[in-house]
């Protein structure tokens, strides 16, 4: 069980129309493996997060989940199932407090949803479980104040805290540092290390900023034009020459 | 969520001073103006109900009078060929009208925004159509008039609704039921649900949760109380007609909510007092009403979009936050 892939992306497709945005990629993401996903803007990394996560049924292919078929499900019973994503626009619960913000996923994961008629806070339980999620990502400080006063960094430190609070198996980072200044990215760094030990969780990243991706991920798949263009350790990735040409267009040549 | 000692101590000390003035007024004030509480207090049932889709969950219902309207239409059935008692008869509207909004609520739900809102709005016309036209079971424009309400009984003690002050408090204690659950659904595990809805829908489907069926359940719930306002609204006015279904009847709770403030929970209530109180100031000067209606929802829309009541505690907020600095 634990050999198999925590993802496993076969023949992956999808079009709008005749445009094919990503095509034919098959890959593998191991249990405990920090994994990114580069390419260069317009690659169809976006494009395959959303198939992989559920917002829409990809055209072709299939998608393994923990062994599961999840092609074509609904993106929170994917979520049940234990895949959580980010995004790379802030996705959180702005005039919710921070504490909210992190007790939302703890109440749906607790099968609280329909609990009508006991207060929300005399679910000790739930609120000591967000308050230790929010200590690990260091945020505890802002617990009661609401998530849109924080500064932009902080607030991408909360939706890591909604998406880390339901203990996923297997997390899609969409550029976690998209926007973030040279301190806040540090910071960001540091922490996703850590999470993948702490939370036991697998991370598997997209990103556009090289040194974020050579200084976490141990595996990389290079998506270029929609398809599988390579795939290794950060060091194969480096001096495969045509990860330089699509990066430089060309330049690699010279 | 999570409420200081001193903050719920001053909510409970509001909250029973304002109860004692409720319960006063009946014997204070002369008989038109305890009809007029009366209406008052229902309209602020009816409006509160529908702030748990608007303020809550961000949903704008705008068919929220179908939903009142099958409450009163049961009712006004269940006494008159059931011949049920007033208990009874409400639980008859709340049951009919939970049911109308299961019905259009699971058609609704999917949609977002004016898309929502418009289609609320077309199911409200086709339950007033059907009020109007189906002549044997609702009487059509006529209405069903009862001869009689049945008395007020609680076990062995029993009281005739007659009296509008009987009337009054029967209404006030019902009105104070529905309020209670509204308020225990929104401090609620579910009713933090609802904020995330209102706040971020898609975020909240991707952390695991059915945005629809939870969309939905807030639906019922907002409908089965407007049915219990509608139902006391029958017993109030002796009949169920078709007007308590039409689509300015919709529009009444939507006023009464921006008038007061969606983002405070009695501020609908609030709304429907002011509403009133306009219409009571106004109606002896012009019958066109509604002029000085809009003439005030105007500057309250642009100048004040936190409402009336949710302005005023806003401020106090604030003014206590620097005094604390």
């Amino acid at each position: 069980m634990s050999d198999e892939p925590i993802l496993k992306i076969d023949h992956l497709g999808h079009a709008y129309g005749k445009f094919e945005v990503i095509r034919d990629i098959s890959l593998e993401v191991p249990r405990g493996v920090l994994t990114a996903l580069i390419g260069p803007n317009g690659a169809g990394k976006t494009t395959f997060y959303n198939a992989v996560s559920g917002r829409f049924r990809p055209t072709r292919g299939r998608v393994y989940f923990d062994g599961r078929d999840i092609t074509g499900m609904p993106a929170h019973r994917i979520v049940s199932l234990g895949l959580l994503r980010s995004f790379q626009i802030t996705n959180i619960f702005p005039n919710l407090t921070v504490i909210e913000n992190v007790l939302v996923p703890l109440v749906l994961q607790h099968g609280r949803t329909y609990t009508l008629w006991r207060g929300l806070g005399r679910e000790k339980a739930l609120y000591r479980q967000a308050e230790e999620v929010l200590d690990k990502i260091g945020i505890l400080e802002d617990a009661r104040r609401p998530a849109s006063e924080l500064a932009y960094g902080d607030k991408r430190l909360v939706e890591m805290a909604i998406v880390l609070a339901r203990r996923p198996k297997l997390v899609l980072l969409d550029e976690p540092t998209a926007g973030m200044n040279p301190e806040e990215t540090e910071r960001m760094i540091r922490l996703i290390r850590e999470l993948a030990e702490r939370f036991g969780t697998t991370i598997f990243l997209t990103e556009h900023d090289m040194k974020v991706v050579f200084s976490v991920a141990a595996r990389i798949f290079v998506l270029h034009q929609g398809g599988l263009l390579a795939a290794g350790d950060p060091q194969t990735i480096r001096n495969d020459p045509r990860v330089r040409e699509a990066y430089l267009g060309g330049a690699a040549d010279a | 969520m999570r409420t200081t000692p001193s903050l719920r101590a001053g909510r409970l000390g509001f909250g029973a001073a304002l109860l004692l003035l409720l319960v006063l007024c009946p014997f204070l004030l002369p008989v038109y103006w305890t009809l007029i509480l009366t209406e008052i207090l229902i309209m602020a049932l009816f409006a509160m109900s529908f702030n748990l889709l608007l303020g809550y969950t961000g949903l704008l219902s705008f068919g929220q009078a179908g939903m009142f309207g099958a409450g009163a239409y049961a009712a006004a059935l269940a006494i008159l060929k059931g011949g049920l008692s007033l208990w009874l008869a409400l639980a008859a509207g709340v049951l009919t009208a939970a049911l109308v909004a299961l019905v259009i609520g699971y058609l609704c739900v999917r949609r977002d925004e004016i898309y929502f809102a418009m289609i609320t709005l077309g199911f409200g016309m086709m339950l007033y159509t059907v009020a109007h036209n189906w002549i044997e079971l609702t009487g059509g424009s006529d209405g069903l008039p009862l001869a009689a309400v049945p008395p007020l009984t609680f076990f062995a003690w029993e009281v005739s609704l007659f009296d509008p002050r009987w009337m009054y408090l029967f209404v006030l204690g019902v009105t104070l039921l529905g309020t209670l659950v509204l308020w225990r659904v929104v401090r609620s595990p579910f009713g933090l649900l609802l904020t995330a809805i209102r706040e971020n829908r898609d975020r909240l489907a991707f952390v695991g949760a059915s945005v629809r069926n939870i969309r939905l359940a807030a639906f019922v719930i907002s409908g089965a109380l407007s049915g219990l306002a509608g139902a006391l609204f029958c017993l109030f006015n002796n009949m169920a007609t078709p007007d308590f279904m039409h689509w300015g009847f919709s529009a009444k709770p939507v006023l009464m909510t921006i008038l007061g403030g969606a983002g405070v929970f009695l501020g609908p209530a609030f709304g429907a007092a002011v509403f009133f109180a306009l219409e009571q100031a106004t109606i002896q000067i012009t019958e066109n009403w509604m002029i000085i209606l809009g003439a005030v929802l105007i500057p309250v829309v642009i100048f004040f979009p936190r409402g009336i009541l949710g302005t005023i505690l806003h401020r106090l907020n604030a003014g206590r936050g620097k005094s604390r600095e």
